[in-house]
């Protein structure tokens, strides 16, 4: 039988930076020792009309784009985010719209922190396992809140990925999937407020590693794999050191997780966080290669997937996002502010 | 921009979806109800269209002082852009310092938001262009 | 077809009126080109009144009525029309009477033109001009009215070389002529370097190449030349009454360095009148930009494309050049009421014609020319008058 896996992606960061130092600036602390100790240099900053619709719509036409994938045939459409523009109104259908999958689509937006996205391509597995879809569009998307001033304001950052998932025509056979859920409120944000809420250094422990370990160490106990089997690792970034001790304490070298860790350059783009990294390591990836992906969501959970590259993956026009981060501009706190729409 | 009237028109500020005269294939965008070209031998031969996205900057100009709608985001380059199928429309270049904006330049469309109706009205997205690689 | 005559014009000051209405204006207007022509409101057969919104800036629509109001007319019932072509509309009024006339159908008319424009916020004002261009395609992308003439300029500037101080020197032309109208919204002259060290509103167009938000009316009456014989000796014969339309969004023109609706307009203008380009004495041209005059008197044929800056910076336009263009002011200087610059055109073409134009008085005036643009040139109207 067919596998279900990956047919196409597509991933979007905007152009505009702020460095890290230049908002410790801003609030009277150390930014060069703020940097090292977090693993986030700069961070992705949204243009001031970009928000979560346009960056998913961006991720997915190209998508679309480079899979070659008739978007009347996507047949289900899902944007996890933190961030969508309408409390109330899908983000999903402003996609389907934007990409010609509508009207013969069901769709929906989802939330689970940064787990969102990855959320998604279970549910679209589900759908073309099952024969109900042929194609199913996943997206992780967000422009990130965090508090001016508060810790999280050094990494919250902008950017998405979209994934379609299909049958057969796969550049990327994903062989299994797992999840580890419970409700641990390390990270949450009320209904009307702009900025999150957060546990500070409860976010570690009983909440990013807890899920984050549990979900791998079961995925790798369902497919009899170690990490010795796997070419590169790929665990949500929410920092540059968090992902690194995780795969420390798994077994996986800091080799396996850096082709996919973009954190220290462009932040933590909360859903789109772990299908951004995911994205790169599908840039240079050869056929055969096998991936870890274990995504993390506050709130809590994670999911957990192993991915196998197939030869398909030679015909596939790669993103280059890397190539994308490298075209930026930088701004300074004001105007960073101005763009994130914080003066209304 | 009242909600239908926005609405009406999501084909053409998502998808630059335009028409083809069935009569001589000339393209126009916004879509026409007849071809000023063929005029009687056109009816009922206007196709819908999509256009590439693609064209050139013919003519740009910065703009300094907004509408109402805009405040806060000046200065913004607008431009008047020859479509790759050969007509022309207005919008926003973004994302390319105003320095290296000039007649001439390629450029493709890209997703972004143009209004919103206050903080509790509708958002409406359209299209803007960015320097094309 | 008859002959076609205007025995009389008015206009009020121009300027920010905070005193008056927009009725209060076109009474005035109306009333004081009924006494210079030496009629009787009771002469009157029709109305044609030019106002690009008053809707949107002042809630009042159905301005024919209001007009025939104000000004005593509505008692005789007399048809009274409003007539909108935006910033042509005035222009568009003096046409429509014309046609009026001309065809028999009524003997004497009174036209005019008037827009209120400072009883809303200035942002509220430009958001409103702009829908003399296209909402969908153009302002929706935060287009404004000086961004469409900006694009023009660039065009221009790039296809023949024309500068930004070449722009400014007709502002500087414009300035120096109003500051002898009494009328005028800006009577101080400006040099090249305030123009260009004015704020810049959409690149290259500065503050001082733009024409200001003003509130004004302006009236005429027009009549058979036959009839006119009855008023006056003084007969300024309407020799060419054109109309041209073209796309209102720029991206449906087929050119960007001309306005293709004034070239066709002036085309029919001079079939009309018999004449050539340079029988043109001097002339009123709609210089909503500074850019818009130098492709104006390119269109007009009174310079060859690509050489209006150049003619603009050698002073040929001047009051005392080859063919003075905007003797009133212009609309930079004078001030543009949108809905009546069409018609104070004319109260400027009469004055010359007469030899009433005072300091203004342009030496050779025989025949002169009016140019009306609605929007970034959707519509043209010209006018060519004679004192017969």
């Amino acid at each position: 039988m067919d596998k279900v896996g990956i047919v196409g992606y597509g991933a979007y960061v905007p152009r505009y930076r702020i460095k890290a130092e230049e908002i410790a600036r801003v609030w009277g602390k150390n930014g060069k020792s703020i940097s090292a100790g977090l693993g986030v240099y700069e961070k992705s900053v949204p243009s001031i009309d970009e928000d979560t619709a346009t960056i998913s719509v961006e991720a997915a036409r190209r998508a679309v784009k480079f899979s070659g994938v008739n978007p009347e045939e996507i047949g289900a459409v899902y944007v996890g985010s933190e961030s969508h523009p309408y409390a109330v109104k899908p983000t999903a259908t402003i996609v389907g719209e934007a990409i010609g999958a509508t009207p013969d689509m069901t769709a929906a937006d989802y939330e689970f922190a940064c787990k969102a996205g990855t959320a998604a391509i279970q549910t679209c597995m589900g759908l073309v396992k099952s024969d109900m879809i042929k194609y199913g569009m996943a997206i992780g998307a967000d422009v990130s809140q965090a508090a001016p001033g508060d810790a999280l304001e050094y990494a919250a950052s902008a950017g998405g990925a979209a994934y379609i998932i299909g049958k057969g025509n796969v550049i990327a056979e994903i062989n299994e999937t797992v999840s580890y859920t419970t409700d641990t409120p390390d990270f949450w944000r009320r209904e009307g407020e702009p900025y999150p809420g957060h546990g500070e250094r409860f976010t570690g422990e009983p909440a990013y590693f807890k899920q984050v370990i549990s979900a791998t160490k079961k995925l790798m106990e369902k497919m009899g794999t170690e990490p010795s089997d796997y070419d590169y690792a790929v665990f949500h970034q929410p920092n540059g050191k968090f992902p690194m001790r995780a795969a420390k304490r798994l077994g996986f070298s800091k080799e396996q997780v850096e082709e996919g860790l973009l954190c220290p350059i462009i932040g933590n783009t909360y859903s789109g966080s772990t299908l951004i990294g995911l994205s790169a390591v599908l840039d240079v990836a050869k056929p055969g290669d096998r991936i870890l992906v274990t995504s993390y969501g506050s709130g809590a959970g994670s999911d957990s997937f192993d991915i196998t590259v197939t030869d398909k993956i030679e015909g596939y026009p790669r993103n280059n996002i890397r190539k994308m981060i490298e075209d930026k501009v930088y701004v300074d706190y004001a105007l960073y502010m101005k763009y994130r729409g914080e003066f209304k | 921009m009242g909600i239908a009237r926005y609405w009406r028109e999501i084909p053409q500020r998502y998808n630059l979806i335009g028409t083809k005269c069935g009569s001589c294939g000339r393209i126009y965008f916004p879509p026409r109800a007849i071809c000023p070209v063929c005029r009687r031998k056109s009816i009922g031969k206007m196709e819908e269209y999509k256009l590439k996205g693609t064209g050139t900057v013919e003519t740009y100009t910065i703009i300094y002082t907004p509408p109402p709608h805009f405040e806060g985001e000046e200065p913004y380059a607008i431009a008047l852009i020859k479509m790759d199928e050969g007509c022309y429309l207005m919008g926003e270049i973004v994302d390319c310092d105003f320095e290296d904006i000039h007649i001439g330049m390629k450029v493709e469309a890209c997703f972004r938001r143009i209004e919103e109706d206050g903080t509790r009205g509708a958002i409406q997205y359209g299209y803007k262009f960015k320097k094309a690689e | 077809m008859r002959d076609v005559a205007i025995i009389g014009s008015g206009v009020t000051k121009f300027g920010e009126l905070w005193e008056k209405s927009l009725a209060d204006l076109v009474a005035e207007a109306g009333i004081s080109a009924i006494m210079d022509a030496g009629i009787d409101g009771t002469d009157i057969d029709a109305m044609y009144i030019g106002g690009m919104s008053a809707g949107r800036f002042v809630g009042q629509e159905h301005l024919g009525a209001l007009a025939a109001e104000v000004s005593g007319l509505s008692e005789l019932h007399i048809p009274s029309t409003r007539v909108e072509a935006a910033c042509a509309s005035g222009g568009l009024a003096l046409h429509s009477g014309y046609l009026a006339v001309a065809s028999g159908m009524y003997d004497t008319v009174i036209v005019g033109g008037a827009e209120k424009m400072t009883d809303v916020a200035g942002k509220e004002a430009t958001n409103i001009l702009a829908s003399a261009a296209s909402r969908e395609w153009e302002a929706f992308f935060g287009v404004t009215f000086p961004g469409l003439y900006a694009l023009l300029a660039r065009y221009h500037m790039h296809k023949y070389g024309t500068t930004p101080e070449q722009l400014a020197a007709v502002a500087v032309k414009n300035h120096h002529n109003g500051s002898m109208n009494p009328k005028a919204q800006y009577r101080r002259e400006i040099t090249i370097e305030d123009v260009l060290n004015s704020t810049m509103v959409a690149d290259p167009l500065h503050l001082l190449d733009c024409s200001p938000i003003t509130d004004g009316a302006a009236s005429a009456v027009i009549t058979s030349v036959e009839k006119a014989k009855e008023y006056t000796d003084d007969i300024i014969k309407i020799k060419a009454s054109a109309q041209a339309s073209d796309s209102i969004s720029l991206a449906g023109r087929s050119r960007f360095d001309a306005l293709p609706a004034t070239i066709e307009a002036a085309k029919k203008a001079y079939k009309q009148a018999g004449i050539e380009p340079s029988d043109i004495d001097f002339a009123e041209v709609h210089d909503c930009f500074t850019i818009a005059e130098i492709m104006a008197i390119e269109d007009l044929g009174f310079f060859k494309k690509g050489e209006g800056g150049k003619a603009a910076e050698e002073g040929l336009t001047a009051l005392d050049g080859e063919i003075p263009i905007n003797t009133s002011g212009g609309l930079k200087s004078k001030g543009h009421p949108v809905g009546a610059t069409g018609i104070a055109q004319i109260h400027e073409l009469l004055l010359q014609l007469r030899g009433k134009a005072d300091k203004r008085q342009v030496e050779k005036a025989e025949i002169g020319l009016a140019h009306n643009v609605g929007g970034s040139g959707g519509t043209a109207v010209i006018h060519i008058l004679e004192a017969i």
